[in-house]
């Protein structure tokens, strides 16, 4: 799958309290929770962004609670791809079990700045910054987490290993 | 090859002889946790996958905590979802408004978690019951949905950081001020995919509740557990309580570590994390006389009974400060009625504090203690992240019960010494 859109960055240790604040877990409607995703540090962002862009930020990304409704929020706003030096445990996990795709890639991090265009062969890991025309490769996924997300998430992997 | 205590057990519940981090396993799970905001997102996706059925009704515990009681109307229908899909699948360990309790003080009260358990809980705080030396971690909605349907889940098994303890702390000095300490020089994410695992002479110097508290906040530094080994406190703790057979395991004396981080412990001093992260710690001749707005004493970080004598015992005769408000909020039922009977709750009133029921409410902004613009408070609870208990101008204090406390009767960041 590819993806290309315009980019929204972000520093160290983008906690899950900004990303979706817990004022707001009183819902699970994925539109509600986007509505207010980044509003304590960006209130623009849900303004401006468009289906397909993409968050780039830097260190231990989406650090602090479990909430599910960090990734969700962040995906249903239209984010296509969260870029990160590193994410913390739980986001990471989050993420792919509910589909949302993240890369590590300091060196993509280092090299892209907000607002260029950015693309990604997400299968291949291969991201370029269309704006300067730099390249980098990011490890891809192993292929135990591969599978989960080639099944659309971990409840239709098991649903289907339960099949089997 | 060694195996830490974490590997160790994480390898005996996927069946195997031993394991490797990095390895990805499948594990059976002996409790599975989730809350009134997490399960039901969980209840979401167990529906959206067609399940009908879960796997074991009595290892799955759902404890109402975080928005009641009600706070709103929204909050009103969570709980609903919840305790409905409770009572379908025949969920005993179903914990509502008089039975419930904070979840990380709840289960191992209630003795639903022990000695040797895997547990995964839809909470990041589930990292707490590996003081009972249980491998326990926080996992997201659509996990806890798949350990409900299967009871079991995938980990990769974590390498290690080992913390060596060493002495005994100093009088005003607790389990948060040692795990504050730790995150001020590791940082946020120096546990990052990592066990924390504790061990050493020290550790016999750590109350059971001292270290629930340092577990608890093993996620602030990123990590996937914290874990310490089963000695007498814990075997005395979990005696007549839990409810299955405690198995305890021990790091091979050959375990691999990444790193070992020895910490003598009459060296530590009370410590508080300024904003707005865990890791930004200082110590009392580095703070100031800014002043202070609200106090909260509780949450599943610091609301066991010893954190409400710890508090009573600095507040006791004395009056809170005035234009401060201090909210104490005892974890669990059982906690709330102790400190009646002790007079606790008798001294908290009679110094101007306010004694709620049981509620993780104002730890992360949802109710009963939200604060306004530029508003200040010391905080017995985990995170001081940008708007955590309100206002994103507002600022939170990280800190042990006898500074908190402390801080309520001096209007600023204090310990008991300085009033």
């Amino acid at each position: 799958m590819k993806v290309q859109g315009t980019v929204f960055k972000y520093g160290n240790d983008v906690d899950t309290d900004v990303i979706i604040p817990a004022r707001y877990l009183n819902t699970t409607s994925e539109q509600e929770l986007a509505s207010h995703c980044m509003e304590d540090i960006d209130k623009d962002f849900v303004k401006n962004v468009k289906s397909g862009d993409i968050m780039v930020a830097c260190d231990n990304f989406g650090c602090g609670s479990s909430r599910e409704h960090a990734p969700i929020a962040i995906k249903a706003s239209g984010i296509s791809l969260v870029i990160a030096n590193s994410f913390a445990r739980i986001f990471y996990r989050n993420s792919i079990n509910i589909g949302l795709p993240i890369l590590e890639c300091p060196q993509a991090v280092e090299n892209i700045s907000a607002g260029d265009i950015v693309s990604c062969d997400l299968s291949k890991g291969v991201i370029v910054n269309q704006t300067t025309g730099k390249s980098f490769q990011a490890e891809p996924f192993p292929p135990f987490i591969q599978e989960i997300i080639d099944d659309g998430g971990l409840m239709k992997h098991i649903e289907k290993s339960l099949k089997q | 090859m060694g195996m830490t205590m974490s590997q160790k057990i994480l390898a005996a519940h996927a069946g195997l002889d031993s394991v490797k981090a990095g390895q990805l396993i499948n594990a059976k799970l002996d409790m599975v946790l989730a809350n009134d905001i997490t399960a039901p997102v969980a209840i979401k996706e167990f529906r959206k996958a067609g399940a009908t059925c879960v796997a074991c009704h009595d290892k799955i515990a759902l404890v109402m905590d975080h928005f009641t009681p009600n706070k709103d109307i929204k909050a009103a229908m969570q709980c609903k979802i919840v305790r409905e899909f409770a009572d379908e699948q025949k969920v005993d360990n179903f914990f509502d408004v008089g039975k419930m309790g904070i979840e990380h003080a709840l289960l191992p009260e209630q003795g639903l978690v022990g000695a040797g358990d895997l547990v995964i809980g839809a909470d990041s705080h589930t990292c707490t019951y590996g003081a009972l030396g249980a491998f326990s971690t926080g996992v997201g909605s659509t996990d806890m949905a798949a350990g409900m349907m299967t009871q079991t889940a995938w980990f990769k098994v974590p390498a290690a950081i080992s913390f060596v303890l060493k002495n005994k702390p100093a009088k005003y000095v607790t389990g948060k001020d040692l795990i504050l300490h730790i995150i001020g020089k590791i940082g946020v994410d120096g546990a990052l995919y990592r066990s924390m695992e504790f061990s050493g002479e020290g550790v016999k110097y750590l109350s059971m509740d001292d270290r629930f508290t340092v577990c608890n906040m093993a996620i602030e530094a990123g990590a996937k557990n914290g874990i310490f080994p089963v000695d007498d406190i814990t075997r005395e703790y979990m005696k007549d309580r839990f409810q299955r057979t405690p198995v305890e395991y021990t790091a091979d004396e050959d375990a691999v570590y990444e790193k070992v981080i020895e910490i003598d412990l009459s060296e530590l001093k009370p410590t508080v994390s300024f904003p707005h992260l865990p890791e930004n710690t200082k110590t009392q001749e580095e703070w100031d006389d800014r002043k202070i707005d609200q106090v909260v004493i509780g949450s599943c970080t610091n609301g066991h009974i010893s954190d409400l004598r710890q508090a009573a015992e600095v507040l006791k005769g004395r009056k809170v400060a005035k234009h401060m408000r201090c909210i104490i909020i005892p974890a669990t039922q059982t906690i709330y009625l102790q400190a009646i009977h002790e007079g606790l709750v008798d001294i908290f009133v009679e110094a101007g504090a306010i004694v709620s029921t049981p509620t993780c409410g104002p730890c992360l902004g949802g109710h009963m203690g939200i604060l306004a613009e530029n508003e200040r408070c010391v905080s017995t609870t985990n995170r001081n992240f940008v708007g955590r208990m309100g206002h994103i101008t507002s600022e939170i204090y990280l800190a042990s019960p006898y500074v908190a406390a402390a801080s309520a009767v001096a209007g600023k960041i204090a310990t008991p010494d300085m009033l």
